[in-house]
């Protein structure tokens, strides 16, 4: 190990910034993965965190914030997923497949047309959450905070529509206003993530803790406590680990997930 | 006698097919209804659209005196839906979280779960004989005990309506046995309304009081008592299954 102690370590501020950062947006990620996972609805993270990379080329396109371009598209890509599947005779995975792939594509685009942000746009595919600014933590935790706000005071509705549908409606969960909220939510989530991990890991960051939550839990508020825990435990050896032996930080604390996914798996087939 | 539902003129329509035609019946306070009919006779559908599932084309359909547009005290009404459960086998939720689903029709925006709301669960658990299950993973019951904490969650909020589609498709003959005396122990001791959907019509006989038998259209409403006794030139009732309806007399 170098010969840089732990104490020094966490005195540098872009360390004490990943982990704030990390830790917030590791939590949001899982919460709201439990309920992606359980609908079959994971690849969602995917698609949108490809509209995010469109969405980011623009924002440099333009010199705008890529931040304050990513949110609200993504937003409405998220809620364009659930419209292309109910009005266009289109299933639900075909629809994050068109949104997803448009994403991509016009990142691509305008990448090109600019011949000059292509570094910056890609440094983009796969984060650097060492590399957060002070605006992004802020940014960061306001957001994780309203996200984690909504799914506590929607947590019946989200559970009740989330395990059987047609039952919520007959309980008067407004399953319509869920499914867009819960879209929504994701579509947030992505863009935190996106600085993070990066477009091409983002989907990971919510589907891991959850599926190694479910090889737990006996309950449903146990797997959400269970995959905070394992997410938040990534995200801070992920850091460390990254900054000693100097390891890019997105893909070592995915890495982390799912060596601790198959450590769940095997703990539940030997116990 | 209060009524409970009062249906009128009801159609509905699923696409171009013409599921429910001009049903009307009115359902009383304590009445325990047997909904028979052949496959695609829209049992189910008819259930649904008392609970708001789907729309109707015309005619109306009146619970608890409320039309049913303007309709949300849906903790009045307990539903047991066909499938013993659309969540998937993986999905992680412990017999009292299921349960305590039952409860929120009552609760508004933020719904929290309070202690009281937790003791409503647990009596009710106790009361079906389920308490030692509360903590277990509800996958991992059997379908039996699935069917009983499926029941307790369309119970907690002490609905006046209880709802069933087809309970007993997932069930042994005995653990079916004690289902229906159970449901017929609420119908009698709390006067809960019950609508059963069932293929076991021996069971209509036995524990129902009125027979609801529709084929797209109505067939037959009214009284078991005064359901035609078994006739060669009945369309629907061939003299089997009319007999096995009339089982109450064996």
């Amino acid at each position: 190990m170098n010969s840089l102690n732990i104490i020094n370590f966490l005195q540098y501020a872009f360390v004490q910034r990943a982990f704030v950062a990390g830790i917030f947006v590791a939590v949001v990620c899982s919460a709201l993965g439990l309920f992606l996972v359980l609908r079959k609805m994971s690849l969602v993270g995917d698609g949108l965190s490809h509209v995010s990379f469109g969405a980011i080329a623009l924002g440099l396109f333009f010199g705008i914030y890529p931040f304050y371009v990513a949110i609200p598209l993504v937003m409405i890509a998220a809620v364009l997923i659930i419209k292309i599947s109910e009005k266009a005779r289109v299933y639900g995975d075909a629809a994050i497949g068109i949104v997803s792939a448009v994403g991509i594509s016009s990142g691509v685009i305008l990448a090109s047309m600019s011949h000059g942000f292509n570094v910056d746009l890609f440094s983009y595919l796969f984060g650097n959450i060492l590399a957060v600014s002070k605006l992004e933590v802020v940014l960061s935790v306001i957001l994780s905070a309203i996200v984690l706000f909504i799914i506590i005071t929607f947590y019946w509705d989200l559970f009740s529509a989330t395990y059987d549908e047609e039952y919520a409606k007959t309980t008067g969960v407004k399953t319509n206003f869920i499914n867009i909220l819960l879209s929504l939510l994701t579509a947030v989530t992505v863009v935190l993530s996106v600085k993070m991990v990066g477009v091409m890991l983002v989907s990971a960051l919510l589907i891991l803790p959850s599926v190694t939550a479910l090889q737990l839990a006996k309950g449903f508020k146990t797997a959400m406590i269970i995959g905070c825990v394992v997410s938040v435990v990534a995200v801070i050896f992920g850091i460390t680990i990254s900054f000693y032996l100097d390891l890019p930080t997105g893909a070592t604390i995915i890495m982390l997930n799912a060596v601790l996914f198959a450590l769940a798996y095997l703990y539940k087939k030997l116990a | 006698m209060t009524d409970i539902i009062s249906v009128s003129n009801l159609f509905v329509n699923l696409g171009q097919t013409k599921v429910l035609d001009d049903l009307s019946f009115v359902i009383n306070k304590g009445d325990f209804v047997g909904l028979a009919g052949p496959n695609g006779a829209g049992k189910t559908t008819l259930v649904k659209a008392i609970l708001g599932l789907i729309p109707i084309s015309t005619g109306s359909i009146t619970i608890l005196g409320t039309d049913h547009a303007s309709f949300s005290d849906w903790g009045s009404i307990g539903y047991l839906p066909q499938k013993i459960s659309n969540a998937n086998q993986l999905f992680p939720a412990s017999v009292i979280e299921v349960v305590t689903l039952g409860l929120i029709s009552q609760k508004s925006w933020p719904k929290r779960i309070t202690y009281s709301d937790l003791n409503k669960v647990e009596e009710t658990l106790k009361r079906l004989d389920i308490y030692k299950l509360k903590n277990a993973m509800f996958t991992e019951l059997s379908g039996g005990q699935q069917q009983k904490v499926l029941l307790a969650r369309a119970l907690v909020a002490k609905p006046q309506i209880l709802i069933f589609d087809e309970p007993s498709t997932a069930l042994d003959p005995e653990s079916r046995n004690e289902f229906f005396a159970l449901v017929k122990k609420l119908n009698n001791e709390e006067k809960i309304t019950i609508i059963i959907i069932t293929h076991d019509t021996g069971y209509i006989g036995r524990y129902a009081n009125k027979l609801l038998y529709i084929d797209k259209k109505l067939v037959y409403f009214g009284g078991i008592n005064d359901f035609c006794p078994p006739s060669k030139d009945n369309q629907y009732f061939e003299k089997n299954e009319n007999h096995i309806i009339w089982h109450q007399h064996e």
